[in-house]
């Protein structure tokens, strides 16, 4: 049997530290999750309303976020904007600018798509009843709209936790990060150790996103 | 001779440069039924809508106990509450129980007591033959019950007159049955109602009047539907009425 080089894991500090980048990770995406939701609250909102220019804006803000690779974003805000507006923004800083500015932009897409697949009869036999406008929102629009909303956000989540090992790549020591630091440092002894971490760190993403991402598809179930 | 609820006057309505209702004028009686028939897009559910201020009007009055009905006023909400409707397609909230459909607008628009609103909700559930499924939610239940349902989320607001808008239009042929007797006894206990349908026996069954709308204007009216069912005044009516016959 070939070693596998999962010993290395238990040298010394080594399984904490990789804990430890990925906590890193996790505030990552946790502190721009957060953010995207509430931003992408106002652009969905924003989206389905009749202005016009509203609307352009917002339609081209979503192109050029699917279009454009996050890593470039990354690279735009931390090595570019702080170059030539000069500001002083750190790396875990400029990971949160841009995946808000990401997750902003697929959540408004989201919550439109949900305000507008509530049909429009269900607005009319709430003002039929004489339910005000504001009623109508927060009992019968609003309820409808985040049960369709909350397994796509956490779907949104669950790639957004997987897309933060990008931000290795502007000097943010995260789990994937310390897992190359812990091969390097062993590259010697045990040559083996690129499998065995390696390995570990998808088994750590995996115990993360797996439950989150059963968590959306039980939700889904009940609320459809 | 009782008297009047509702008056409509000079009711215009367009959508756009297209006129759908030309110059409307109506007045029902308290405890009248009045069943409103005619072609399809002839203007008939674009009229019910109209009465509950769901449309704007381009001109003229839709007034209940001599009050106007119009979307831009504030009283339009107060108004509503006296005007119950139920759509064609099954319009309940999928989100809540029955029981919370029903619920929902006496508690949060009446400011009733949920005591007293839950009570009467089960007798009404219960005279639709549907007191077991208060907690059920819309899904669970086939169009018909969901139809009677939204048939007692209108009545449990004390409405003062009912616009029921194609109800069974949407329905499999042996659900139509148990919906229509529901509002058969509504009509028996004396319930001022306005009733689109395209079902010819039961408007010749309930109706104290009868309304042939075509091009969005009243081509007849009249008050013996058994007469206008078997020998209508009009050429419009009769090839109306003989596209039901085989």
């Amino acid at each position: 049997m070939q070693n596998l080089g999962i010993d290395v894991l238990f040298k010394g500090t080594n399984f904490i530290r990789l804990l430890a980048g990925l906590f890193t990770a996790i505030r990552i995406s946790l502190i721009s999750v957060t953010l995207s939701i509430l931003l992408g609250l106002a652009v969905g909102m924003l989206m389905t309303s009749r202005n016009k220019i509203w609307k352009t804006i917002f339609r081209i803000y979503l192109e050029i976020v699917r279009i454009m690779p996050q890593m470039v974003l990354l690279f735009v805000v931390y090595f570019g904007s702080t170059r030539v507006f000069g500001w002083n923004l750190s790396s875990e800083a400029s990971a949160v600018v841009v995946f808000t500015f990401w997750g902003a932009a697929e959540m408004g897409d989201l919550v439109r798509g949900a305000i507008i697949s509530i049909p429009k009869i269900q607005y009319e036999s709430a003002a039929a009843l004489g339910l005000l406008p504001v009623q109508t929102c927060l009992y019968v629009i609003l309820p409808q709209t985040v049960r369709r909303l909350i397994p796509l956000s956490i779907n949104l989540i669950t790639r957004m936790i997987k897309t933060t090992s990008l931000v290795m790549m502007i000097g943010i020591v995260e789990v994937l990060k310390v897992a190359q630091q812990i091969i390097e440092a062993n590259r010697r002894t045990s040559p083996n150790a690129a499998f065995g971490i390696f390995a570990v760190v998808f088994l750590l993403y995996f115990i993360i996103c797996w439950p989150i991402s059963r968590l959306a598809v039980y939700l889904e179930r009940r609320w459809s | 001779m009782e008297q009047t609820l509702l008056k409509v006057q000079h009711l215009q309505k367009n959508f756009g440069e297209k006129v759908i209702l030309k110059d409307l004028n109506l007045e029902v009686r308290k405890g009248e039924v009045i069943v409103i028939i005619g072609p399809s897009g002839c203007g008939k559910s674009t009229f019910l809508r109209c009465l509950n201020a769901l449309e704007e009007i381009q001109s003229g009055e839709v007034l209940l106990d001599g009050k106007p009905v119009r979307k831009e006023l504030k009283s339009v909400s107060t108004m509503r509450q006296k005007i119950g409707m139920v759509f064609q397609s099954y319009d309940l909230f999928p989100h809540k129980t029955i029981l919370e459909n029903i619920l929902l607008a006496p508690i949060k628009v009446q400011k009733r007591d949920r005591r007293d609103v839950e009570e009467e909700a089960l007798n009404l559930l219960a005279k639709v033959g549907l007191a077991d499924r208060g907690d059920d939610y819309p899904r669970q239940l086939s169009g018909g019950q969901k139809q009677r349902i939204a048939v007692v989320r209108a009545l449990i607001m004390h409405p003062e007159i009912l616009l029921l808008d194609e109800i069974t239009a949407a329905l499999d042929p042996e659900m139509v049955h148990e919906v229509l007797e529901v509002v058969l006894s509504l009509a028996d206990k004396g319930s001022t109602m306005l009733i689109v349908t395209h079902e010819m026996a039961f408007a010749k069954a309930i109706a104290d009047r009868v309304l042939f709308l075509e091009h969005g204007e009243i081509a007849e009216e009249s008050n013996s539907p058994k007469d206008f069912f078997e020998k209508p005044v009009t050429e419009r009516a009769r090839q109306f009425l003989r596209s039901f016959e085989y």
